[in-house]
């Protein structure tokens, strides 16, 4: 079966070619491509604040950047790395490759795609310029509390602007991937027969349209606070400064799994391909996906056990968190047991696939320890919750992208990748990322809070072996943008169905994938 | 691809040794690793569910790792495996849902047992006011006529401006000493009610087992019992602006006879000088910081 109508594999748009190709296209795979390119840079620059942060915490005492900067920093690597790296990432892989799985020829809403592509780099060219700003960037947390965020200087309306403009994109993409998958699917593919990464992009992108309203509710009220005189947040004027923080973690704890969904699907598409062995309890699968999501609509307070919430509110929360630990072990244990007797080799996107169930459940093991309230009371904002999420987000939906960029730059590029380079960045990449964020977890379980630039000296040794592990880190992640050029350049060829045990209606069509595809719907069983 | 994988394999294992050996400076200080006792009833019930969930989680995680790996050894396709086609059991799929599900009950119960042991404030003998500034904290012993300041100590404030020379290492306590420390009495349920003045902050002292945020606008309330006579140190938790690491806490424990002493020594000129002071807020707190 083939449904490529197109002979010239690289037939662009009448008319446009170099620069303005990539400016004016409407291609689900252009535009994949964008959003991922832009991901990787943002990548980068998110992780060069993050360096900052670990050499100014190499040592005790302040040797590097005055604690003003160091608070832009740590503000500026969260904002950059959220809504910069891996939100457009998991964007342009649903681009790339919920068409091709649907055996859809693009995505539903192709002019709006490319709109929500190019909102980004302005949103994110007006958060970086906030840093040069008289009064310095945002400097408050991600989660931009009040009232410390509205002390911000001439800043504040631009990140207030440039949050409201990345909310935007999201949506629009989110309204795009749900339009394509419910409209654009091919002749009996049922929703049940859809791979698991389109299912999981779906209900990611559900969670995104129902929160990304409320988070730009909370900053604009945050503006108002600042500029029309209102008081939502102010106790003096009636307000309440912990109404921000319930309105914001009801956007905030649903983006978190927005954040890891995606990286759900693409490791059950991954691990099935190198077990040679269909994916267990597909359906269970699809079913603890949607626990999860609705879960996380009721669970945001457990960021806020010690705002003084009443007790009946303490355990509600604290159950209902704990309770996500039942779907999330049903999809680890299926991930083990689709390994389970199979045929196992370990390419690059396995080995990372591996990595990620296993170092992602290490994440939620502490997340486990954080639901429980009184002993968040100890845990809260300290170094254990930094490790906690760098679990989940970095060993988690990083490495789940990285996974997915080695599965699928033989289709994007038409090239095999370099595998040694390939085997290389994983290793070093796990090794390092544990020193990273291992000793993270003494750290705040000894005592030592978040978003600190000094601590007394105590601290100092694990913090150095953290410092050392995040440089190994950010170095070692050069030798993936060397391999993704030297794979774009050339190399060996890949076939159509580039790895042996690959399902799915995008290993049908010729490697690099045709510019235009399914011109006429594949059938489906 | 195979061969190249075992070519670069012991490159790889160079890589691992030359990080490990970096690091090893840091085997200097083992000791911290885990979260404190502490002094008072609550921080040992919460270590002891600390504890225990962290068992719990080191076994699900050797059967679920354990089985991953066994897997991983015997089922690769290089020791020529065919590959079994099942991909479905609901029996174990209910099995797999409904032993997590008794496991969190029984973390469950002893949790809410700890929890609303640590939200009843009621009896209290005595009551101290934390209000947290940008960057220090005030207290107050309600009904005591006693209230004060309590900031960074000098010598950790002159060690920790950037680039000044000091090695922090060669001052004492640097940053967890303050001018002015908390006294309380052991053996005496103390009630803290908590507020802001400007931000939020967080008042922490590990030892104590619990850290409360400090909201403008609102008092939060909590309590402790000291068992033991000693000094205990914290900090501020909540992100509350530029100096927020430089914030800490210090919690000075005493006898009964030896607090009230203390107390009474504090309603002399020292008492009357911080009253005054805290009518004009941060400026005041300046002045009594440099004091």
């Amino acid at each position: 079966m083939t449904a490529t109508t197109h002979d010239d594999a690289h037939h662009h748009e009448a008319g446009y070619g170099g620069l303005r190709r990539w400016l004016f296209t409407t291609n689900h795979k252009d535009i994949g491509t964008l959003y991922l390119l832009w991901s990787l840079a943002m990548f980068l620059v998110g992780g060069a604040m993050a360096l900052v942060i670990r050499a100014e915490l190499f040592q005790p005492g302040l040797q590097v950047v005055d604690p003003y900067f160091f608070n832009q920093m740590t503000t500026n690597h969260a904002l950059v790395m959220i809504f910069g790296a891996v939100m457009p990432a998991f964007t342009g892989l649903a681009n790339w490759m919920i068409p091709l799985m649907v055996g859809a020829p693009d995505m539903a809403l192709p002019r709006m795609n490319n709109w929500s592509f190019w909102l980004l780099p302005f949103a994110f060219a007006i958060l970086l310029a906030t840093l040069f700003m008289p009064g310095g960037g945002a400097a408050g947390g991600w989660t931009m509390y009040p009232p410390l965020m509205l002390q911000t200087g001439d800043a504040f309306p631009f990140i207030i602007f440039a949050i409201h403009i990345m909310g935007i994109s999201s949506i629009m993409g989110s309204i795009n991937v749900i339009a394509t998958i419910l409209n654009m699917r091919a002749p009996g593919m049922t929703l049940m027969k859809m791979p698991l990464f389109v299912w999981t992009w779906l209900i990611t992108a559900y969670l995104m349209i129902a929160v990304m309203p409320v988070l730009a509710g909370a900053i604009t009220m945050l503006l108002t606070d600042q500029y029309f005189g209102t008081t939502f947040f102010s106790a003096a004027g009636g307000g309440d400064p912990v109404l921000y923080q319930h309105i914001f973690w009801f956007f905030g704890h649903p983006e978190v799994y927005i954040l890891i969904l995606p990286a759900f699907g693409i490791v059950s598409t991954i691990i099935p391909t190198f077990a040679r062995k269909p994916l267990f309890g597909y359906s269970s699968m699809v079913y603890a996906t949607a626990s999860i999501a609705f879960l996380s609509f009721i669970v945001w307070a457990h960021h806020m056990f010690t705002v003084g919430m009443p007790l009946a509110g303490e355990l509600f929360f604290m159950y209902a968190t704990m309770l996500i630990a039942v779907p999330t072990g049903v999809k680890v244990f299926n991930w083990v047991a689709t390994m389970w007797r199979g045929a196992m080799t370990f390419e690059t996107p396995m080995l990372f696939a591996v990595a990620f169930v296993i170092l992602f459940t290490i994440g939620g093991f502490s997340g486990l320890m954080l639901a429980i309230a009184p002993a968040d009371f100890q845990y809260h904002d300290t170094y254990f919750v930094v490790a906690h999420f760098h679990y989940v987000l970095v060993t988690g939906a990083i490495f789940a992208i990285m996974a997915a960029a080695y599965y699928w730059l033989p289709k994007w590029t038409g090239h095999m990748y370099d595998e040694r380079l390939g085997q290389w960045h994983f290793w070093l990449s796990t090794i390092t990322v544990n020193v990273l964020f291992f000793p993270q977890h003494f750290l705040g379980l000894a005592g030592m809070p978040r978003r600190i630039p000094d601590y007394s000296v105590q601290f100092a040794d694990w913090n150095l072996v953290s410092s050392l592990g995040g440089f190994a880190f950010g170095l070692s992640q050069l030798i993936f943008v060397w391999l993704v050029i030297k794979c774009a350049r050339g190399g060996q060829r890949a076939e159509a169905r580039a790895w042996e045990g690959a399902e799915g209606l995008e290993w049908e069509v010729p490697s690099p994938a045709p510019h235009h595809t399914f011109d006429t719907p594949p059938a489906v069983r | 691809m195979k061969r190249n994988w075992r070519r670069g394999f012991g490159a790889r294992a160079a890589a691992a040794l030359v990080l490990l050996v970096a690091a090893m400076p840091a085997w200097a200080d083992f000791g911290l690793l885990n979260m404190t006792e502490g002094v008072t009833e609550s921080s040992r019930q919460i270590y002891d569910l600390h504890m225990r969930i962290f068992w719990i989680t080191v076994v699900i995680g050797l059967v679920v790792f354990g089985a991953m790996f066994y897997s991983m050894f015997r089922h690769r396709k290089s020791r020529g495996v065919k590959p079994a086609q099942f991909h479905h059991s609901t029996a174990v799929e209910i099995v797999w849902t409904v032993i997590p599900l008794i496991i969190l009950v029984s973390m469950a119960v002893p949790a809410t047992r700890v929890l609303i042991d640590l939200e009843d404030t009621s009896d209290a003998e005595m009551t101290v006011k934390v209000t947290g500034y940008q960057w220090f904290w005030g207290y107050e012993y309600m009904g005591e006529d006693v209230q004060f300041f309590s900031r960074l100590d000098e010598a950790s404030n002159r060690a920790r401006q950037l680039g000044s020379g000091i090695d922090p290492s060669s001052v004492d306590n640097y940053l967890q000493n303050v001018d002015r420390r908390l006294v309380l009495p052991v053996d005496t349920k103390i009630r803290f009610l908590i507020t802001a003045e400007d931000v939020i902050h967080s008042w922490w002292v590990p030892d104590l087992g619990w850290k409360k945020d400090a909201i403008p606008g609102f008092v939060n309330q909590t309590w402790t019992v000291i068992d033991e006579p000693g000094v205990y140190r914290g900090r501020c938790a909540e992100l509350c602006g530029r100096d927020h690491g430089f914030m800490p806490v210090v919690v000075e424990a005493v006898a009964q006879d030896e607090y009230e002493q203390w107390l009474a020594g504090q309603r002399g000129d020292d008492g009357e000088a911080a009253r005054t002071a805290a009518v004009d807020g941060d400026d005041a707190g300046a002045r009594l910081a440099a004091r």
